[in-house]
């Protein structure tokens, strides 16, 4: 079914934090223990002790440096995963009906019993976000871990993405983004959160949290008065010193 | 993008092949009995070769059948379509050519109709995706078209219209080079809109794995630039020039051979840049492109 | 739309197992899914204190380390050339036989002719009770080449240190400013506290080289030259005490600062306290103006007293602290060529901590009283705090720049206060509270007291009547007088040279000493394999513990398999390194949540095994069977004194103090492999001086009596080692260390420059080398996991732009790095956001081919590279005909990080360089595919 529905119920979707994000790789392994083991094949890897070892992964961390035109360069770490977008051209594009879009919540699956494997879905999304498994020969890619997050057998408090519930930094959200009350919503509305390659034209789920102006410490004339000196040499010092601790409560009576 | 052989089999020859058969459904060359038979059977060898060949790129070709489901929105699907029913109405066309020396004209109109829009099909395959700068662009369907064309008129013998369909393919060849150098470019597809880092300029520090991936496996392909050059070369050469050049020469039927071998050697040339130099969006975030 | 039905609510596990994570020390709560007896799945365990849910990424790949192919399988007897990897299988009674006649006759005639050694061991009061039993002085674990620094500078500053022994007060502090960490031990902690606190507008500052992780989410960054800390900080202490922004009330009452120093230049007591009858420092009352001891009920200590007796002037603790850092010398606009810190940062952000501390100081309305009997109505806190670790640490000036940071988080008042930094028990523990170091062999008998401990002068040194060294790694000589954790880089080196004396065998327990944890990898395979004139190994012979495949099996002529962390009991105790938090007291345990499918079995009950048949005390009973069944046996029935043992929860008649319950191991399993007990709020900070806390540890047995304690800012067992170096006492240093000792161990932090730098040139070794621990991966064994090592298979050298222009480089080339020691050619790649004199690399991610049951033309093995070929233990001979120790001069803490190389472009060889001959495998090699799920 690879018409995309007019629209979804909810709006499913993660929320990053690239302020936060400390690139620890902690998503990427929880997201391949919980996928190997759940929804569909289980993620290979091959030649995995070998001269090129080489696995599917639903979520990659990358990391970017930005060097400003003055001053000094920064790190960025950046997780990706699929970002469930509302105009998915991988959902289109699929020929078999494999790739849908859930119309109850957005969710961009592969139903992988129909996957003929033929990797266009993957050429279709600009976000890297598809990956054919080399052992099972269908198309992988990020569930929003649709068999967590409704999951009976689980405790109500883990009904989240597996990548979500271990980041150790705080920097995944999950949420629905399209209630605009939902906590997701309201932090990427305080943030400015910002969608990824807006002009592919996908309107990705997903949403970026900026980092936060860094390096700010210079703006050194505000502080200035923190820092008066109380004196001029050892001797003026220990007059200073007098005084202060005479004034200390239970100083001088 | 990663230029798969069985990909540029896949285009190269179907694209003949369908290009034949919209001649043949043309009735150009109205040719009969064993000559159409000859004919008829070079155009499915090409275009069903070119159709088997694709499905060495599935990973569950078993499953093929599942392809036909999607017609509604996938250009492949309504490929599928399109080349089954190109492919099933050009045979009946081809058993009354061959079998009864007849022309059922409607018949191989509509099978030329439906070989231009399985060409077109499987051109918009690549022109709808935009994660592909380079082909996402209505010179995309025109070169294959052109192509395709120029190719069918040449297989079909059709040389006063090959020749001047060649020279038109090579034009939409040289102009689609231009453009699609500049289309990352232009896209406005940058590192900076992928990550949406703002304040300086955006470097890739370290890639998520050490190792390779299937992604870039297969939309990372770096073509070294005077690679390029010298392989778009060839392809003009080979893919337009010679033939171009050999058709303008008396007729002889080893030297139509020739041009169509040139042509085909050509055009492998062309397809094998139309993948490689295709850059994916996805190499932005491996820094690679 | 009819789309595909799917089961949102597929069965999770048949069984949730929960146990202790062991992919490193920071020792997560995880939840084992278990299929068909299997581990399936595993998670961090949400009512865990340590991690309260999250788990980073080793942990949860640890499933690929309980499957991982390098796992060895059965008891290993070496049969070719030590090195070569060539061993036969035999059983665990041949092998332990074996192990006995090697030990029984050391320990009947020479117990000292042992070195036992253990690695990052987490059962270290049991290996060291062990080790004690068999009567050896030769037992420490890796903290010598660790972090020795940051945990001796913290315990003899104040009574601990960041790492395991402390935290900040994630919930209250503003400002959070960190020193030379990438990764540390805490380190799920680390990164839930810099989440909670930028979620909530706090600030974080990086004080690195390096700008990636932690510091890459700093707010802001300085990027400082490598082993200048020490600088930085006192010249922030400088700007803070010439702003008077120092919290003076906190000084008098709860730090050595208003403490006398005896001024007379002639006494041998110059520079020590003046102490009352009972031994106690002296302060100058300020209401009396009388002398008095510094816990006197009552008394108003006196920053600024001066006492004059017999016409010499004392004065305190802290006008000798101003005296020294309002000099000039550390002002900013005097470091900042030194730190490559410009002023005007510096200045930023001393006025910063001290706008945070003093504007934004936080209040917590609880009443607490302190030792002197006093009652505070609130609880005032600066909520400035800081954590540091290696990056200061592992430099030979770590000590004292480790001191600085405690002494400017002490200036300012924050610790122990809300906001700022605060123990986590059994700390606050005094350097006073802690054992001496014993060292006393006895042959046939046990050591006269535990190994590892904390002097408090020349007189607790572990000297022979000649003056040499005890100690196989001579810990705590004038060397390394405060080498509380041994010197384990130290032993293979001082073996082979003889040095102090010869040994007769080498027993370790997890460290890969022929690789990646040794200086001088190379140095080191040759010692192990060395022969003397006989064609006998020099080092005669060697036991080593493993669970995996690593390089260091390869050098062992017996190997006892261990089982993985999943397989075996553990106990992570308040007797060792305890999983507490700040709020509560904590411990821990692992159980064997699945069984072992090899013939292998746990270190420590096959320890406890030997002990038994070597008949040693306490592990055997009256009639010489073996006390202890096993480990899990052992936990729960060892006492170390009467109602402490391994584990103090659920102890017969309560937590902390109590008869061994039998049942102990069960309540644990119940309860999630842990135990907590919350500290009450009103003993929750402060605690070296609030009543409450010291009662609640007696009462938990953390200590025996209440032992409230000074900070001190000026430490006087470093001044008895000086005062020694200027001639005063018995115990007196070999000349040539003399004015080493008395220019290193100062008694108020100093800085000075790393000692490399005196050695190798630095106009032709420019550039700093580092390396950071990659979040993902441990040391060596991240690489035997499948999904780990896609993550970082090779590990390039990061260069600043500075040098990658400089020299040319493109992406794909190759250098050649250079130090005085050695040579490697390895991979380049560009870094901007970098120290521009410095270099860096990922830390153990090189292999030896053949090892970890990998492909020899494993990444790892073929671009991979380690470090550690060119740095060396001893430093380069500088013509004084000396090889000094490449350590610091206070602790022996190895200063892998003063290392400095210079570069050049070559062209790409078909490997990195140096290359080793493949080692043959014990295991064969990993399988190519996998793709499995338990649960089919
Ligand atoms: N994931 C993971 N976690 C681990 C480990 C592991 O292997 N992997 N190992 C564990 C062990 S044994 C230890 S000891 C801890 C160590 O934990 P860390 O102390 O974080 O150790 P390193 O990774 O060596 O990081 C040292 C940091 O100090 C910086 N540095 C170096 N020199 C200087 C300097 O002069 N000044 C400053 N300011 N910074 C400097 C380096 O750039 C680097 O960021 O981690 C533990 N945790
Ligand atoms: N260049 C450079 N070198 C360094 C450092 C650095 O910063 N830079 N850091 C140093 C520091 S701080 C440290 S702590 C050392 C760490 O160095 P090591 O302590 O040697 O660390 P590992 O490589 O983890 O090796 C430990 C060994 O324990 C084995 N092991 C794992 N699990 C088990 C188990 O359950 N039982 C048993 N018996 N064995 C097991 C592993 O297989 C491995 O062989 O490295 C040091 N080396
Ligand atoms: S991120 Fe890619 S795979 Fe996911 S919905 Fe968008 S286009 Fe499809
Ligand atoms: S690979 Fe599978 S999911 Fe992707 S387009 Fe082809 S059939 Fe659809
Ligand atoms: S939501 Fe689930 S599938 Fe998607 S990246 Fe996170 S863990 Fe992986
Ligand atoms: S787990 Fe969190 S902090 Fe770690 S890489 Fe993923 S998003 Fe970043
Ligand atoms: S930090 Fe990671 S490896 Fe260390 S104990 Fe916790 S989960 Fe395990
Ligand atoms: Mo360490």
């Amino acid at each position: 079914m690879t018409t995309l529905p007019q629209s979804t119920d909810r709006k499913l979707g993660l929320v990053i934090d690239l302020d936060t994000c400390v690139g620890c790789h902690a998503c990427v392994i929880s997201c391949k223990g919980w996928n190997t083991e759940n929804y569909g094949a289980p993620l290979s890897d091959t030649d995995a002790y070998g001269a090129n070892p080489s696995g599917t992964f639903l979520n990659r961390v990358h990391s970017y440096e930005v060097q400003p035109p003055e001053g000094t360069a920064q790190l960025v770490h950046f997780p990706k995963s699929c970002l469930h977008c509302e105009n998915a051209p991988c959902v289109t594009v699929c020929p078999t009906g494999a790739s849908y879009k859930r119309v109850e919540d957005g969710i961009v699956l592969v139903n992988e019993s129909d996957c003929i494997g033929c990797g266009l879905c993957a050429w279709a999304c600009p976000y890297g976000a598809r990956e054919l498994d080399a052992v099972e020969q269908v198309m992988k890619k990020c569930t929003l871990c649709v068999d967590r997050i409704y999951n009976e057998n689980l405790p109500e408090e883990d009904r989240e993405p597996a990548c979500v519930r271990t980041c150790p930094a705080g920097a995944r959200h999950f949420g629905d983004l399209g209630d605009p009350e939902s906590d997701v919503s309201q932090l990427v509305a305080a943030r400015g959160g910002v969608d990824l390659m807006a002009e592919q034209g996908t309107q990705p789920v997903n949403k970026y949290l900026p980092p936060r102006p860094r390096d700010r410490l210079d703006d050194v004339d505000v502080l200035a008065p923190y820092l008066e000196p109380v004196t001029t040499g050892p001797q003026g010092f220990l007059g200073w010193l007098d005084r202060a601790l005479d004034a200390l409560p239970g100083g001088k009576e | 993008m990663h230029p798969a052989p069985s990909i540029i089999l896949f285009t190269t020859l179907s694209g003949l092949g369908f290009g034949l058969l919209a001649f043949l459904g043309l009735g150009m060359p109205g040719s009969t009995g064993w000559v159409a038979f000859a004919f008829f059977a070079i155009a499915y060898a090409l275009a069903g070769g070119g159709l088997v060949a694709s499905t060495f790129h599935l990973g569950h070709p078993e499953r093929a059948l599942k392809a036909f489901t999607q017609w509604r929105s996938s250009w492949l699907s309504r490929e599928a379509w399109t080349s089954t029913a190109t492919l099933t109405v050009m045979g009946l066309y081809a058993i009354g050519r061959v079998f009864f020396d007849a022309d059922w004209q409607v018949l191989g109109w509509l099978g030329a109709a439906l070989a231009v829009v399985t060409v077109a099909c499987t051109a918009m395959i690549y022109a709808s995706l935009r994660a592909v700068p380079r082909w996402y662009n209505w010179l995309t369907p025109v070169h294959f078209l052109t192509l395709s064309a120029a190719g069918g008129a040449l297989l079909a013998g059709q040389v006063t219209i090959a020749t001047p369909l060649l020279a038109l393919a090579a034009a939409v060849q040289m102009a689609i080079w231009m453009h699609g150098d500049g289309a990352l470019a232009r896209s406005g597809t940058t590192l900076a809109s992928a990550t949406g880092l703002q304040g300086g300029t955006v470097r890739a520090f370290e890639p998520p794995h050490t190792g390779t991936n299937y992604l870039l496996r297969e939309m990372v392909h770096v073509v070294g630039r005077k690679h390029a050059t010298r392989l778009r070369a060839i392809a003009l050469i080979l893919g337009y020039g010679l033939p171009i050049l050999l058709l303008l020469l008396p007729f002889n039927h080893w030297l139509g051979l020739l041009a169509v071998l040139t042509h085909v050697l050509g055009i492998l040339a062309s397809r094998w840049l139309f993948f490689a130099q295709a850059e994916h969006v996805v190499g932005l975030y491996y820094g690679k492109r | 739309m009819n789309q595909p039905r799917i089961d949102t609510s597929p069965k999770v596990s048949d069984e949730v197992r929960r146990t202790t994570c062991y992919m490193c020390a920071c020792r997560c709560g995880i939840n084992v899914h278990m299929k068909d007896g299997r581990v399936a799945y595993i998670e961090g365990n949400r009512d865990h204190p340590v991690n309260k849910g999250v788990l980073c990424a080793k942990g949860s790949a640890g499933i690929m380390q309980v499957n991982a192919p390098s796992r060895l399988r059965a008891p290993l007897k070496r049969v070719g050339p030590r090195g070569s990897g060539a061993f036969e299988e035999i059983s665990w009674d041949e092998a332990l036989d074996l192990a006995v006649s090697w030990l029984k006759p050391i320990r009947d005639t020479a117990p000292e002719k042992l070195a036992f050694f253990t690695g990052r061991d987490q059962s270290q009061s049991f290996t060291g009770w062990w080790a004690q039993q068999f009567g050896t002085p030769n037992f420490a674990a890796h903290g010598g080449f660790c972090s020795v620094n940051m945990a001796a500078a913290g315990i003899y500053t104040m009574g601990g240190a960041f790492w395991e022994f402390g935290q900040p007060d994630w919930d209250h502090t503003k400002l959070f400013i960190l020193f030379g960490v990438a990764e540390d031990h805490d380190s799920n902690p680390i990164k839930m506290g810099i989440g909670e606190i930028k979620a909530r507008g706090a600030r974080v500052v990086g004080v690195n080289p390096i700008r990636s992780g932690y510091n890459a989410v700093a707010d802001d960054w300085l990027g400082i030259t490598p082993g200048t800390d020490g600088l930085l900080i006192l010249s922030l202490v400088h700007l803070l005490l010439k702003a008077g922004k120092v919290d003076l009330d906190y000084l008098a009452r709860f730090t050595n600062a208003p403490v006398l120093v005896n001024g007379d230049p002639k006494s041998p007591e110059h520079g020590l306290f003046l102490r009352d009858d009972d031994g106690k420092e002296l302060v100058m009352d300020r209401a009396s103006g009388k002398l008095a001891p510094f816990d006197q009920p009552g008394v108003r200590p006196d920053l600024a007293a001066r006492h004059r007796r017999a016409g010499i002037t004392h004065r305190t603790v802290f006008q000798h602290m101003a005296e020294r850092y309002l000099d000039d010398r550390y002002a900013p606009e005097a470091v900042a060529g030194e730190t490559g810190i410009p002023a005007k940062k510096i200045r930023a952000l001393a006025a910063e901590i001290a706008r945070v501390a003093f504007d934004e100081a936080i209040t917590l309305e609880r009443e607490w009283t302190d030792f002197r009997g006093e009652t505070h109505k609130v609880m005032t806190g600066r909520p400035v705090s800081f954590h540091a670790m290696r990056g200061i640490s592992a430099h030979s000036n770590g000590f004292q720049t480790a001191r600085a940071l405690h002494v400017l988080q002490i200036l300012l008042g924050s610790v122990e206060t809300p906001g700022g930094f605060r123990f986590k028990p059994p700390y606050p523990k005094p350097a006073t509270a802690h054992p001496k170091p014993h060292c006393k062999a006895t042959p046939g008998a046990p050591l006269d007291g535990p190994h590892l401990g904390y002097v408090q002068g020349p007189d607790d040194l572990c000297l022979t009547a000649d003056g040499s060294p005890v100690r196989i790694d001579k810990a705590y000589t004038w060397e390394n007088p405060m080498s509380a954790h041994g010197l384990m880089h130290m032993v293979i080196s001082n073996a082979h040279a003889g040095d102090p004396y010869r040994i007769d065998t080498l027993f370790m327990y997890m460290a890969n000493m022929s690789w990646n944890s040794s200086m001088n990898t190379g140095g080191v395979m040759q010692m192990l394999t060395d022969t003397d004139d006989n064609g006998d190994y020099v080092i005669p012979r060697i036991i080593y513990s493993d669970a995996y495949s690593s390089e260091m099996v390869a050098y062992a002529d017996l190997i006892l398999p261990d089982t993985t962390y999943l397989e075996r009991h553990d106990c992570i105790s308040l007797l060792d390194r305890p999983i507490c938090e700040a709020d509560a007291a904590a411990d821990a345990i692992r159980w064997p949540v699945v069984q072992p499918d090899r013939d292998v079995r746990g270190f420590q009950s096959v320890l406890l095994d030997l002990g038994a048949r070597l008949g040693l005390p306490g592990m055997v009973d009256e009639g010489g069977a073996a006390k202890y069944a096993d480990y899990a046996d052992y936990i729960v029935n060892h006492e170390r004194k009467p109602g402490i043992g391994p584990l103090a929860g659920w102890r017969t008649g309560g937590d902390g103090r109590g008869a061994p319950n039998p049942r102990q191991i069960d309540r644990y399993i119940e309860n999630g492999g842990f135990w907590v007990s919350h500290i009450p709020d009103a003993a929750a900070y402060y605690k070296p001086w609030n009543a409450a806390y010291q009662d609640w540890a007696v009462k938990l047995g953390l200590f025996d009596s209440p032992q409230p304690y000074l900070f001190q800012l000026y430490v006087e067992p470093l001044r008895r080692f000086q005062l020694a170096a200027e001639g005063h006492g018995e115990r007196q240093p070999p000349e040539h260390l003399r004015e080493r000792i008395k220019a290193t161990l100062d008694p108020l932090p100093i800085w000075y420059a790393p000692f490399e730098d005196g050695h190798a040139d630095p106009v032709e070794y420019p550039i700093h080398a580092l390396t950071q621990r990659p979040m993902a991966m441990y040391h060596s064994w991240g690489t035997q996991n499948a999904w780990l090592r896609q993550l970082h298979g090779v590990n390039p050298l990061y260069l600043p732009t500075k040098l990658w222009q400089a020299h040319g480089f493109a992406d794909g080339d190759w250098a050649q790095v250079s130090s005085v020691h050695g040579t490697i050619t390895v991979p380049v790649a560009h870094m901007a956001a970098l120290n521009e004199n410095t270099v860096w690399t990922w830390n153990a991610i090189g292999k030896r081919k053949g090892a970890w049951a990998l492909d020899e033309n494993a990444p790892e093995a073929r671009k991979g590279f380690l470090l550690n070929h060119l740095i060396h233990e001893l430093l380069p001979a500088r013509g004084d005909g000396l090889r000094w120790s490449n350590s610091d001069p206070v602790t022996g803490q190895a200063a892998w990080f003063d290392l400095r190389v210079k570069i050049e472009k070559v062209p790409p060889p078909d490997r990195s360089q140096p290359a080793y001959p493949p080692i043959k495998s014990p295991v064969g090699q990993g399988p190519g595919t996998l793709a499995w799920k338990v649960g089919e």
